[in-house]
């Protein structure tokens, strides 16, 4: 027989995104409206005036949550359906595996994007150039939060513990760091703090792109090269974390 | 016919505090087998570690496994596509619907949409599971949920069928409908069963391997062990015995007051005729597996300290 990897890959995509919103699509409500809660409160209490840098936190918040989910999925299919075993145990690759539960995440997260693209449209009016720095951040954001939320699948013995560690995780790469609004508004000493997470420099590259905020071109590329090596590095980690057959 | 070659195969797990704990020592098999092959043993003797490396999800400690001609600690892709595994506690996905399930089964394993979507038709027919294809597993009874996961790995074509414990947790109807169909099924695949019930072992297996804290300690059909244990009789003699007669053969007396004794043919005989003249009820049966099983191993509801 010819193995088809495609659909091995689709497979994944099918189960872990396409047949939870169809069979229950209160979870995609869910989805869409994780990022317009904080969009909605940085509104108001601004005035309005960081709504176009709340829509840019809106986009960086999707590919954490989205990333970060991974890591309660898999833990979910391989501890509670033993899917994992089953899987070990035909031809699928624990690469197309993975890939395809990655693929899911952002399946789950395209709602949450029209919404966002919508409304960056109407408010920011941003750039061609500015467009595919965002979604380059954005990639790059999707693909170290992937690798962390893999990462934490394989140390969380059972789903409860992954959940904990999913709202944590997002709280400190989402919430707390100037996602939805600018660093220049954390006081010194503090704004230091703000540096621990890889999202203030998404963020920052984000937030210049549109000029809301202005930085020295030395420190946008420093902010670059930060994110590039946090997601090489936490990819390599998540490969040499990964079990598939167990020893 | 499969052919299992097993050599030394130990496995010995390790906590994080660095504690060993021995799962399988030194067993060793050399099998042509097909039907219904059983694994049985009390909690914690091995068998589902036994199923986990032969069907590659674990690596031993040390020794050989060859399954159909492929050593499957060394080359386990070459076996994958003739195996599927239905492990110990498995689910279906719970927001997916039977069919869904099953369709997305096959997706996994490599088949074309077209390829997986007919598969998944004619599986649900040939299972009769047309009134639950397209129902959420929470809407379905334990035993059709078992029926779907059988049906699913049953899908995919694969030669060789492991089942942990599938039947574990099921009522009795339900676990007689999956009886049939796994009886059924052993005319196409090899499958590889553990199980805790031995009347399901004796009702189902073509051939049993009994396990008892890591160690292969019988092998054989049911006829086989029965032979070579030497007591193909089990006479059992009810409550208010006075042991008035001397009784040959193994002898064992049980908590609840009652008498077994294993024998041969002719002493089984000549003492169900002495039983007859002093009027003492008896019954006599050919020896069971769970007497066997108990002789051998103790009693299967006593689990070792560890799980595995």
């Amino acid at each position: 027989m010819k193995i088809s990897k495609f659909s091995q890959l689709s497979a994944s995509v099918m189960a872990n995104a396409f047949y939870a919103m169809k069979n229950f699509p209160v979870m995609l409500v869910n989805t869409i409206l994780a990022p317009f809660g904080l969009l909605i409160i940085i509104f108001f209490v601004s005035h309005g005036t960081l709504l176009n840098v709340g829509i840019l936190g809106g986009f960086i918040l999707v590919m954490v949550n989205n990333g970060i989910s991974i890591q309660g999925d898999l833990t979910h299919l391989r501890n509670d359906m033993k899917l994992q075993d089953m899987l070990v145990s035909s031809p699928v690759s624990p690469a197309i595996y993975v890939a395809g539960i990655a693929l899911s995440e952002l399946v789950f997260s395209v709602p949450d994007l029209i919404v966002l693209s919508v409304l960056a449209v109407i408010f920011i009016h941003i750039s061609v150039i500015s467009t595919l720095t965002v979604a380059a951040v954005m990639l790059l954001t999707f693909m170290f939060s992937i690798s962390l939320g893999f990462f934490i699948s394989t140390i969380s013995r059972d789903v409860i513990e992954g959940w904990a560690f999913m709202g944590l995780i997002s709280m400190l790469l989402s919430t707390l760091p100037p996602v939805y609004y600018p660093i220049t508004y954390i006081p010194f000493p503090f704004r230091y703090l703000a540096y621990i997470s890889p999202t203030t420099f998404s963020a920052i590259i984000a937030q210049s792109s549109i000029g809301f905020v202005k930085f020295s071109a030395s420190f946008i590329l420093t902010s670059w090269i930060v994110l590039i090596m946090v997601s090489i590095a936490l990819i390599v980690f998540a490969v040499k974390r990964s079990i598939w057959r167990e020893e | 016919m499969v052919k299992l070659i097993i050599r030394n195969l130990s496995k010995i797990y390790k906590d994080k505090r660095g504690k060993r704990s021995s799962a399988l020592k030194n067993v060793s098999l050399n099998l042509d087998i097909n039907g219904i092959f059983t694994l049985i043993g009390r909690n914690g003797a091995g068998k589902t570690t036994f199923i986990r490396i032969v069907s590659t999800e674990l690596l031993p400690t040390a020794g050989k496994v060859y399954l159909d001609g492929v050593d499957v600690v060394k080359n386990p892709k070459e076996i994958r596509e003739r195996i599927a595994v239905i492990p110990q506690e498995a689910e279906l996905i719970p927001w997916m619907t039977a069919r869904e399930n099953i369709y997305a089964y096959l997706l996994w394993r490599g088949f074309s949409f077209k390829e997986a979507k007919k598969r998944t038709n004619t599986i649900i027919f040939r299972f009769k599971l047309e009134k639950y294809a397209d129902k959420l597993p929470r809407k379905l009874s334990g035993g059709t949920k078992r029926k779907v996961l059988v049906a699913l790995v049953i899908s995919s074509n694969a030669k060789i069928i492991f089942l942990d414990e599938p039947t574990t947790g099921l009522d009795p109807i339900s676990r007689k409908e999956l009886w049939s169909v796994l009886n059924d099924l052993k005319k196409e695949h090899l499958i590889i069963l553990t199980t805790h019930y031995l009347e399901e072992a004796e009702e189902l297996s073509d051939y049993i391997i009994i396990l008892n804290k890591g160690k292969l300690v019988k092998s054989g059909t049911i006829n086989d062990i029965r032979d070579a244990i030497g007591y193909p009789y089990a006479i059992k003699i009810f409550k208010g015995f006075k042991k008035n007669i001397r009784l040959t053969g193994k002898v064992v007396k049980k908590n609840d007051g009652t008498f077994q004794i294993f024998s041969d043919e002719i002493t089984a005989n000549n003492l169900a005729k002495k039983l007859i003249n002093r009027k003492v009820k008896f019954s006599i049966n050919p020896t069971s597996l769970e007497d066997i099983f108990y002789m051998l191993v103790g009693d299967i509801n006593k689990g070792e300290e560890h799980e595995n």
